[in-house]
């Protein structure tokens, strides 16, 4: 007798729990071939409004942990990746289209990046920040500091890699993250939100969202205890980035532009996705004292 | 159904003397007390939940939203209360959201006795009373005459409102008369000022308790009945304010007398808030959505009913930033 299929429905991951989304929606995935694959949770502006909640509590715990120890925390993310190494180049493998080698490698880059930037933690502040020479008997002193709740949509194309390369530099500064995943491809956010759960990531500095940009956008974008959004997912949608640029700006987010074409994640990222939600505090001592 | 049945039939008998013969010895008031119908505990937290799952929205919502705000008591009972923190609360309940001047002003503040003269120089004439606790708040263990001394002292700094609270040991070892006898001996220390009982239902262990403790806070005269200091967990629950609800809404049906209900402490979000209106329209009844007859004792629930008031006029979410912090 044929065995019946589980056809699974995932849930959103926020505050460190996988709750359904609040509307009751869910959407059905499928492969690059266009056969099914699962369900996922639709997230509705509710999720949203949670997600920053979930967000904005956990963001003081985690700005306040050394940098040695978010360096360790994602640092253990990209160990436990390895674990569910086979889970993730199954996801992505159907979810993108390619064979086996090419998404064996895809999950190697997303763990290796995990790696680069759980290195950046402790370093970004001495790369960044310093003492300033200034004419007077003081010390000048700038160090980073996170900007706070970041808004996150991730690229639509890769769903790994992409996914790891906005959120990785966000929260290994100090930022806490709600992050919308790619809304034809969710499947690897979910087993990374997964990932999350198990990895010592406190509940709540990642939040997934699986979903459409242009639903959870407007909310976060308008959103007044967001204090910076990242618009890399939108790539290619100019109305859609452009009115949720006009949105951020009533609190003054910090806005990491849409790029007209989903950039080739393979390539160095350098630094800027981490001093883009870093803020400088400078400090004047008086010298001699 | 679960409610409970209305307590009409053996209350009518006493009210015709306005219970003088109930409370005339220890004996009868204990047989009235423990006369009043049993609480049906799991039928009243079901009903209680029930209540609360209402979809309350759009219209209506803006409409519970500023109802719920003025009812807000506005709450500082710490230790560490200064002069500066009950003058920053008291412009706080006369202008919640300074950004909105069509936001309207809490009820009261509540603070301690000593605090009462501050903040009533603040208030002014703004319409915003003060409400102070005494009677040895929040244990009630202390003498008779230093608790009406107390009562006294806040009156006279000019207290609009007493909060009490009632001798729960003597409440709990059943010695009934003595708790009623302390509650109108404050009620009379009180003058013009308002009487709320607090129980503590946190510590009445039962919910018949909390339905005598109620009968027996009416019949003594108190002007509002509240469930509790603050100070002890569990405080204000839906199924224990229900109770309550129940009681004064059975008390006007025996007497024609309407008494007032605060739930207190614990209450932390608008939809919490919401709920409870809902339980108050659906239990005792509209006539009691008003802020002479229902408050909130709260101090943090005040941010979110901005936050939430903030939302729908704008349109977007506000966040925790945009309101001070108390």
């Amino acid at each position: 007798m044929a065995r019946i299929d589980v056809r699974k429905t995932y849930k959103l991951y926020i505050g460190g729990a996988f709750p359904r989304s609040e509307s009751g929606y869910s959407y059905v995935v499928n492969d690059a071939k266009g056969k099914f694959m699962a369900n996922a949770s639709l997230a509705s502006r509710k999720d949203a409004r949670d997600a920053v909640q979930a967000a904005r509590k956990a963001f003081p715990g985690w700005a306040a942990r050394t940098a040695y120890n978010r360096a360790q925390i994602v640092y253990r993310i990209a160990e436990v990746m390895e674990d569910r190494r086979p889970q993730f180049v199954d996801a992505v493998q159907r979810s993108e289209g390619r064979t086996a080698a090419q998404a064996n490698k895809v999950v190697d880059d997303a763990i290796d990046r995990l790696v680069w930037y759980a290195g950046w933690a402790d370093k970004i502040t001495q790369v960044v920040g310093g003492a300033n020479p200034v004419a007077g008997p003081f010390f000048n002193l700038s160090t980073p500091e996170p900007t706070g709740v970041v808004a996150v949509f991730a690229p639509q194309e890769s769903s790994l890699l992409g996914l790891v390369s906005v959120v990785a530099p966000a929260i290994v500064v100090g930022n806490t993250v709600v992050v919308t995943s790619s809304y034809e491809r969710p499947l690897p956010a979910v087993t990374f939100a997964e990932v999350l759960a198990t990895s010592d990531v406190p509940g709540g500095v990642i939040n997934v969202l699986t979903g459409s940009a242009a639903t959870t956008g407007p909310w976060l974008a308008s959103h007044m205890d967001v204090n910076a959004i990242d618009l890399t997912g939108v790539a290619g949608d100019a109305d859609l980035a452009k009115s949720l640029e006009e949105a951020s700006a009533e609190n003054l987010k910090r806005v990491r532009r849409a790029p007209s074409a989903e950039p080739d994640w393979s390539l160095d990222p350098g630094i800027d996705r981490m001093t883009g939600v870093l803020e400088t505090k400078t400090v004047w001592h008086p010298v001699g004292i | 159904m679960t409610t409970t049945p209305t307590t009409t039939a053996s209350a009518s008998s006493a009210a015709g003397n306005s219970f003088s013969d109930v409370t005339s010895s220890e004996s009868a008031l204990r047989r009235f007390l423990h006369g009043l119908p049993g609480v049906d505990q799991v039928g009243a937290e079901a009903r209680a939940a029930s209540l609360g799952t209402r979809s309350i929205k759009t219209t209506a919502k803006d409409y519970a939203i500023d109802l719920a705000i003025r009812m807000v008591d506005l709450t500082t009972l710490e230790g560490q209360d200064t002069h500066g923190k009950v003058r920053a609360l008291a412009n706080k309940a006369m202008r919640p959201d300074p950004a909105d001047p069509t936001c309207p002003q809490t009820a009261a503040v509540c603070v301690y006795p000593d605090m009462v003269a501050v903040a009533k120089e603040t208030l002014g004439t703004s319409g915003v009373n003060v409400a102070a606790v005494a009677t040895a708040f929040p244990s009630g263990r202390a003498a008779l005459d230093i608790k009406l001394a107390d009562t006294r002292d806040a009156v006279e700094a000019g207290a609009d409102e007493i909060d009490m609270v009632i001798d729960r040991g003597a409440f709990l070892s059943g010695r009934y008369l003595e708790v009623y006898d302390e509650i109108v001996a404050v009620k009379e220390a009180c003058g013009p000022a308002h009487l709320k009982v607090i129980f503590e239902t946190g510590e009445l262990q039962t919910y018949d308790n909390v339905r005598r403790a109620s009968w027996l806070a009416m019949m003594a005269g108190g002007h509002f009945i509240k469930t509790s200091t603050g100070k002890v967990q569990p405080a204000a629950t839906l199924p224990v304010t229900m109770i309550m609800l129940e009681a004064v809404r059975d008390f006007r049906e025996a007497t024609g007398q309407m008494i007032g209900v605060k739930p207190a402490g614990g209450i932390r979000t608008s939809k919490d808030a919401i709920k409870y209106l809902v339980m108050v329209n659906e239990v005792a009844g509209p006539d009691w959505l008003d802020p002479d007859w229902f408050r909130f004792g709260a101090s943090t629930l005040l941010n979110d009913l901005l936050m939430q008031r903030t939302k729908m006029t704008t349109g977007r979410y506000s966040g925790p930033d945009y309101f001070t912090l108390d």
